[in-house]
């Protein structure tokens, strides 16, 4: 059954709300720039585990304003610190999608402790002149969908990205603007280039780290997963196929089953 | 009312397949495939010469302009060109409009404050001092700035401009986005406390509350004409009323395209293909570069996405009459011109300050000061007194100018020339 409470963390101005769902040891998922949306790879990782999926500051239904409370990526790690502190969770296996890697690495940077196990999907964090990452935010949808996803017109295009035929307007004008707004709060943290010096801090990581890529990001190339692997002693790499930028949204069960195997092998 | 002469300084001779090979007028048109320095010169001082001769030719006030990486109009710096404009207009009435130098793009922002007293001083106290918000693509696209800080970076860089105007004391400050231990400018602006402000938008509510809040003059720059304006002008003065303000008519102005000719058939003939080469090349920019997410805040957001607006005609589509006809540039002999004006964008909008585009894309100079010489002697004369009889103070023009016209034709080119 889903559980869901807010919590407002940063002296109180920031409400996050935390979707969780399962039993099993901790395990928290950070979303990425799209905002989150609770789906079946989270529904077969609550099979093994006690997920807590929060929602990134902004992104909570009710409180858009609250992202204004930071200012830097600093600000939102030691909020994510707090949040940790208020779930009780002192340790917990940390899993991240996208921009939501990279804060999960950054949290496991900042607080080594805090992080028994990292699973990283399709992280960002770095910056290659020679393999640019084209700015998803101001693209056409059409043109985000065949960037996120291996398969654009797919069940989870649809899903994360909306803009089916049928939908109903007020449903669509709802959902973009949640769309907008997740990623003009995330945007926050990664503009002009979604590199934000995790290379200066990634060293301070301890946590055995896996590092899955869907072999057909368009997004951020696989050969990103080297700039992780090189700096990180206990790391390896999963690539996963038919799948682009969130290949746990086109191989769910894959991509659960690698990460549960990861986590409690 | 004032009436200035505006310019954007475009590239005037873009492929005729410009649209169809490129991405983008701005942002990322490919400077080495499109453009050379030698000739770039020609163009800046074409700009400056039509811009002079207006000034010569009777106009209130001369505007320039900031973007970047935009082949429609690259005057990164507006204040260079104002201050070339500022120097050769001494001894005249006519202000130097800057609208103009972009508060977040500048680093720190006091850099404007500064430039401003600078012109304000040459100028001897003709200085409007435009305060942009800047548009996404030159601020967030092209100068790096998130999205999400650009009104909050805006607003604190706007307190701080006027705060260093006329503080008499040194001060500290410690913003959110600026942190300045003694801000102490030198120079100081001419005029006091500061110089006129004017605040340009493109239509946003926020934009509208801050305006009359700061008791600024609000310019929508449109490209568009009065037409699709009129429910966006409606909601500034319904704005200007419910804060309780007067509705004095130089709170408001508007940049309108204006082509003079002979009669309506010869503006044609003359300014068909300048008017279409503008509306079909240099507005050509993707949708989505105009809203990054975080640019407009989460209730503007939601109130557009509720209510879209009837999607906006492609310009693409239209010809230069559809453009005549639908009033995104008012075109044809003084009369024509005149009358329109007055009517559709004057009256109806209520705008004391016009602002008016008089070389529009690919016009040449010849041409171009044909247009400006046109207009200065059959049309802008009887407008002038537009608003004489409701006998309001221009409150957001240099004090010194307001009481007068421009001086006569010939004794102005007379005064330009010394």
């Amino acid at each position: 059954m889903m559980r869901e409470q807010t919590i407002a963390v940063w002296q109180n101005q920031v409400r996050m709300r935390v979707l969780s769902q399962g039993s099993g040891p901790a395990l928290v998922f950070f979303h990425g720039s799209w905002g989150l949306a609770w789906d079946p790879f989270l529904d077969e990782l609550a099979k093994s585990f006690t997920v807590y999926a929060p929602e990134h500051p902004g992104t909570t239904p009710g409180a858009p304003d609250d992202i204004y409370h930071l200012d830097t990526l600093w600000d939102l790690v030691l909020c994510y610190d707090e949040l940790l502190q208020a779930l009780g969770l002192e340790r917990a296996a940390l899993v991240g999608h996208s921009f939501g890697a990279m804060v999960a690495c950054e949290v496991a940077a900042t607080y080594p402790a805090r992080a028994s196990r990292l699973a990283l999907l399709d992280p960002l964090g770095f910056w290659r002149d020679a393999d640019p990452i084209a700015n998803w935010m101001v693209m056409e949808p059409a043109q985000m969908r065949a960037r996120v996803f291996h398969n654009p017109n797919g069940d989870a295009a649809q899903r994360l990205l909306g803009g089916g035929a049928g939908d109903d307007p007020k449903a669509a004008a709802a959902a973009r603007a949640r769309l907008m707004w997740a990623l003009g709060a995330t945007g926050k943290f990664l503009w002009p280039i979604p590199d934000k010096g995790l290379k200066k801090r990634i060293h301070r990581v301890t946590a055995p780290t896996l590092l899955v890529w869907g072999k057909e990001d368009r997004l951020v190339p696989p050969v990103y997963a080297d700039e992780f692997t090189r700096r990180l002693a206990n790391s390896r790499v999963h690539t996963v196929g038919d799948a682009g930028h969130a290949p746990h949204l086109e191989q769910p069960e894959t991509v659960a089953r690698v990460v549960r195997e990861f986590l409690t092998g | 009312m004032k009436i200035s002469a505006f310019h954007l300084m475009p590239h005037r001779e873009l492929p005729d397949d410009f649209e169809k090979r490129y991405e983008s007028v701005w942002v990322t048109p490919p400077w080495f495939e499109l453009a050379d320095a030698r000739r770039v010169g020609q163009y800046y001082n074409w700009t400056l010469d039509e811009l002079l001769y207006a000034a010569r030719a009777g106009f209130d006030g001369v505007c320039t302009n900031e973007h970047h990486q935009n082949a429609y109009g690259f005057m990164p710096s507006p204040n260079l060109m104002g201050s070339v404009l500022a120097k050769a207009t001494n001894g005249s009435n006519v202000a130097i409009v800057q609208m103009g130098a972009t508060l977040p793009t500048s680093n720190p922002p006091i850099r404007v404050a500064e430039e401003y007293a600078m012109l304000d001083c040459i100028s001897d106290g003709r200085l409007v001092a435009g305060l942009p918000l800047g548009s996404p693509m030159d601020v967030n696209l092209c100068y790096g700035i998130t999205p999400l800080e650009h009104r909050e970076r805006y607003r604190e860089a706007f307190a701080l401009t006027l705060k260093a105007w006329q503080s008499r004391e040194i001060f500290a400050w410690n913003g959110r986005y600026i942190q300045l231990a003694n801000v102490n400018l030198w120079p100081r602006p001419v005029q006091q406390p500061h110089p006129p402000v004017w605040v340009p938008g493109s239509g946003s509510i926020s934009t509208f509350d801050f305006a009359v809040d700061n008791d600024v003059c609000y310019c929508f720059l449109s490209y568009s004409g009065a037409r699709s304006a009129k429910a966006m002008m409606d909601g500034y003065w319904q704005v200007v009323a419910d804060k309780g303000r007067e509705p004095n008519p130089y709170r408001a102005g508007f940049l309108q395209l204006v082509v003079v000719a002979e009669n309506d058939a010869r503006a044609e003939e003359k300014y068909a293909r300048h008017v279409e080469y503008f509306y079909h090349k240099c507005l050509h920019v993707p949708a989505p570069w105009f809203s990054p997410p975080g640019n407009q805040d989460y209730r503007s957001l939601t109130a557009t996405l509720a209510n879209p607006v009837r999607r906006p005609e492609n310009p693409k589509d239209l010809k230069y009459r559809d453009f005549v006809d639908r009033g995104y540039v008012i075109a044809g002999s003084p009369a024509t011109v005149r009358d329109r004006l007055k009517e559709e964008v004057i009256k109806s909008l209520r705008v004391g300050n016009l602002m008016v585009l008089l070389q529009i894309g690919s016009m040449p100079h010849e041409l171009a000061i044909e247009n400006i010489d046109l207009f200065a002697r059959e049309v802008l004369p009887q407008l002038r007194g537009t608003w004489d009889d409701e006998g309001w103070t221009n409150h957001w023009w240099p004090e010194r100018l307001r009481g007068t016209a421009a001086a006569p034709r010939a004794a102005a080119v007379a005064a330009g020339g010394a």
